[in-house]
């Protein structure tokens, strides 16, 4: 069967006054239907752009996809007319966003919001709409939803907010709920709250998921594929299990050596590899980690490395590296 | 609500009294109405013969007592220049000063809040810069050099309109028009500015993110935030203008409540000044209260229980 999501070669710039920023670099990579790909990497290496870019979210100017397809259940996505793209999301692709305090109107009704897309796609009524809205409210654990509809999102804890933003993604039941750093504002508690609610979510509803983190330790609780992105590339990605046992990328690695218990357990925030991320307004030659890399080498700063299946891994391990890290690692390992 | 309702009232009546206290003791500052108001010519006996009929001659603590407790009782009393109390002579200026700040709110505010939108919605193009340049020009300018030259132009070269006075529409004109400038460029600068953030917003991106149309975006979540701040900015600049522009009515002789308060200032009418102060100070602080009711109704985070 195809997948549900084909991203091929998908590059995305912004022209600023400093220059051309290169936000997202010849992205491509495939979602089946059903599956969780979790979606990690430091501040600013291309998440959040290439998610947006998909569906016309990007403010254009400044920004400005250079290349790619996304074929969306066979449909390239970057060639839709702006009514196709107004008419596709919210339905068939869902959202839920990085701070709800933020990223819900402050002024409108939580029951507005929430009925907003049913309203626009499915032409339902005030009160069928009224109905929905409760039944997801429940769904996402709130509780006396139906007297709290009409409260605005300053009477909601930040949790609660949190669950009211994912009732906006999943309420038009989307094929693909992307979620930008959805829990990143809570604290921890809530958080495994918020996870919880996902998994449970998933099982009932069975969303395919693209999960946006900064948190190794999340994507390890929720995932079933694992994605590092680093400078707008893929560096590595592949089964979650897999990729966390042996990583091949020195980026992964790096960040998987920071967390407690192998990154199994726990909600640790991304331990601060040494050195400072990309400047993406260099024209992207070499491995974009190898600045910051110890087992870097001249050809790693000239030439890009492919991402291409690790030989002798699981099928769809896949790294963008040109030396073996077990093989560095032994070499290290000796020197010592 | 009824608490902080109280709160506003009694607030106001505070502000109300504190402007009060300034005029009567300022305006006892400037002189003797008395000196003014006998005839060329009198001597020093009738002169105080008048102010103990004006009641000038008390101590001034005491005078002052006894208009504050004169007040309360809506008691301004008489016009030394009139001759008829105080508040008639200053409410019947109403009417002509709330026609023509009513005409200039309308007017100002449906252009300004079109030219807002069009320069945020256009964002970059010569269209923006053509209202923001205006929109610059109209905010600079000052209203009583706007007014004598457009007199100079329609009325005194052209012969089209009246110099000045009132009676018809047409004297409507020049001096609605010199306000409304001075208002729309107001209300459009700060709308445009208003829009220009709420759109980088994240709560318009899930707008966005949900598929709603371009309009509903623009409407209910864009324009609905952006608007809060403008609101309050027409609440002050109706405030100001009900009070009776004092520059433009003396440019255009138009008889309002600013004028009034001028022409009481200069003949040292004190009962006049006095109540035309405390009406314009009543009227300002109760747009105000308005503005503040009506903000709660469009910003639910600052809705009170
Ligand atoms: N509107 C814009 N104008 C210019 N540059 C932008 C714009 N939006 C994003 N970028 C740049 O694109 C790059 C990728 O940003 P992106 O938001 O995708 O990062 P991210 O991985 O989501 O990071 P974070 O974890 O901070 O959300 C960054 O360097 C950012 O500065
Ligand atoms: S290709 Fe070079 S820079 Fe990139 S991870 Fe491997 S060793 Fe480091
Ligand atoms: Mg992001």
């Amino acid at each position: 069967m195809a997948p549900l999501l084909d991203i091929r070669n998908l590059t995305v710039v912004f022209d600023t006054p400093a220059g051309t920023v290169h936000a997202v670099n010849d992205v491509s990579y495939t979602i089946e239907e059903g599956e969780t790909l979790g979606i990690v990497g430091e501040s600013g290496s291309g998440k959040s752009v290439h998610a947006l870019s998909m569906v016309g979210l990007i403010a254009r100017p400044p920004g400005r996809i250079v290349s790619g397809e996304v074929y969306f259940k066979g449909r390239d996505l970057l060639k839709l007319s702006q009514r196709e793209l107004f008419d596709l999301r919210g339905k068939e692709i869902g959202f839920v966003f990085q701070d709800p305090m933020t990223s819900l109107n402050p002024v409108l009704t939580v029951e507005r919001q929430i009925a907003e897309p049913l309203r626009r796609h499915f032409n339902l009524s005030k009160s069928q709409a009224r109905e929905r809205v409760v039944e997801l409210l429940e769904l996402v654990g709130i509780p006396n939803a139906r007297e709290r509809i009409g409260q605005y999102p300053h009477e909601f804890s930040g949790g609660m907010r949190q669950r009211v933003m994912i009732a906006i993604g999943i309420s038009c039941n989307p094929k693909l709920l992307i979620a930008d750093e959805a829990t990143t504002a809570l604290d921890v508690t809530v958080q495994a709250q918020i996870l919880d609610l996902v998994r449970d979510l998933k099982k009932k509803i069975g969303t395919t998921v693209i999960w946006i983190t900064h948190d190794m330790g999340v994507v390890a609780g929720l995932a079933d594929t694992i994605q590092v992105m680093y400078g707008g590339r893929i560096m590595e990605r592949g089964p979650v299990d897999t990729v966390f046992e042996d990583p091949r990328s020195a980026y992964t690695w790096g960040l998987l050596k920071s967390l407690p218990h192998g990154g199994k357990r726990g909600t640790t925030r991304l331990y601060q590899i040494p050195g400072n991320p990309p400047n993406l307004i260099n024209e992207p030659i070499g491995d974009p980690f190898a600045p910051r890399n110890t087992f870097a080498t001249e050809r790693c700063l000239r030439e890009t490395p492919p991402l291409q299946q690790v030989e002798g891994s699981v099928p769809g391990h896949k790294a963008a590296v040109w030396y073996d890290l077990r093989e560095e690692l032994k070499k290290q390992e000796a020197k010592v | 609500m009824t608490r902080y309702l109280m709160t506003k009232l009694i607030e106001a009546f505070i502000a109300i009294w504190g402007v009060v206290t300034i005029v009567f003791f300022v305006s006892r500052i400037l002189g003797d109405p008395a000196v003014l108001l006998v005839p060329v010519g009198a001597g020093q006996q009738e002169i105080d013969n008048l102010r103990a009929a004006l009641g000038l001659d008390r101590p001034l603590l005491e005078q002052y007592f006894q208009s504050l407790l004169s007040m309360l009782k809506g008691d301004f009393g008489i016009s030394f220049q009139h001759t008829r109390p105080a508040l008639d002579v200053v409410l019947e200026r109403m009417p002509a000063t709330a026609s023509l700040a009513g005409l200039a709110l309308l007017f100002g505010t449906l252009i300004g809040v079109a030219a807002g939108a069009i320069a945020a919605l256009m964002r970059g193009t010569v269209a923006e810069l053509i209202v923001m340049v205006a929109a610059l020009l109209g905010q600079a300018t000052p209203t009583f050099w706007l007014g004598i030259m457009l007199i100079l132009l329609f009325s005194v070269e052209l012969g089209l309109l009246p110099t000045g006075g009132s009676g018809t529409w047409l004297h409507y004109i020049l001096p609605g028009l010199t306000l409304s400038v001075f208002v729309s460029a107001s209300i459009a600068r700060l709308l445009r500015s208003s829009l220009l953030d709420i759109m980088r917003e994240d709560y318009v991106r899930t707008a966005r993110a949900k598929g709603l149309m371009p309009r509903t975006v623009f409407f209910w979540h864009i324009a609905r935030n952006a608007l809060i701040p403008v609101v309050t900015m027409i609440g002050i600049i109706a405030g100001e203008l009900l009070g009776g522009s004092v520059v433009i009515e003396t440019v255009f002789a138009w008889p309002g409540v600013g004028r009034v308060i001028v022409q009481g200032i200069q003949a040292q009418d004190f009962p006049v000044i006095q109540a035309g102060v405390t009406l314009v100070a009543a009227i300002f602080v109760f747009v105000n209260l308005l503005v503040d009711l009506l903000y709660g109704v469009l910003d639910p985070r600052i809705r009170r229980g």
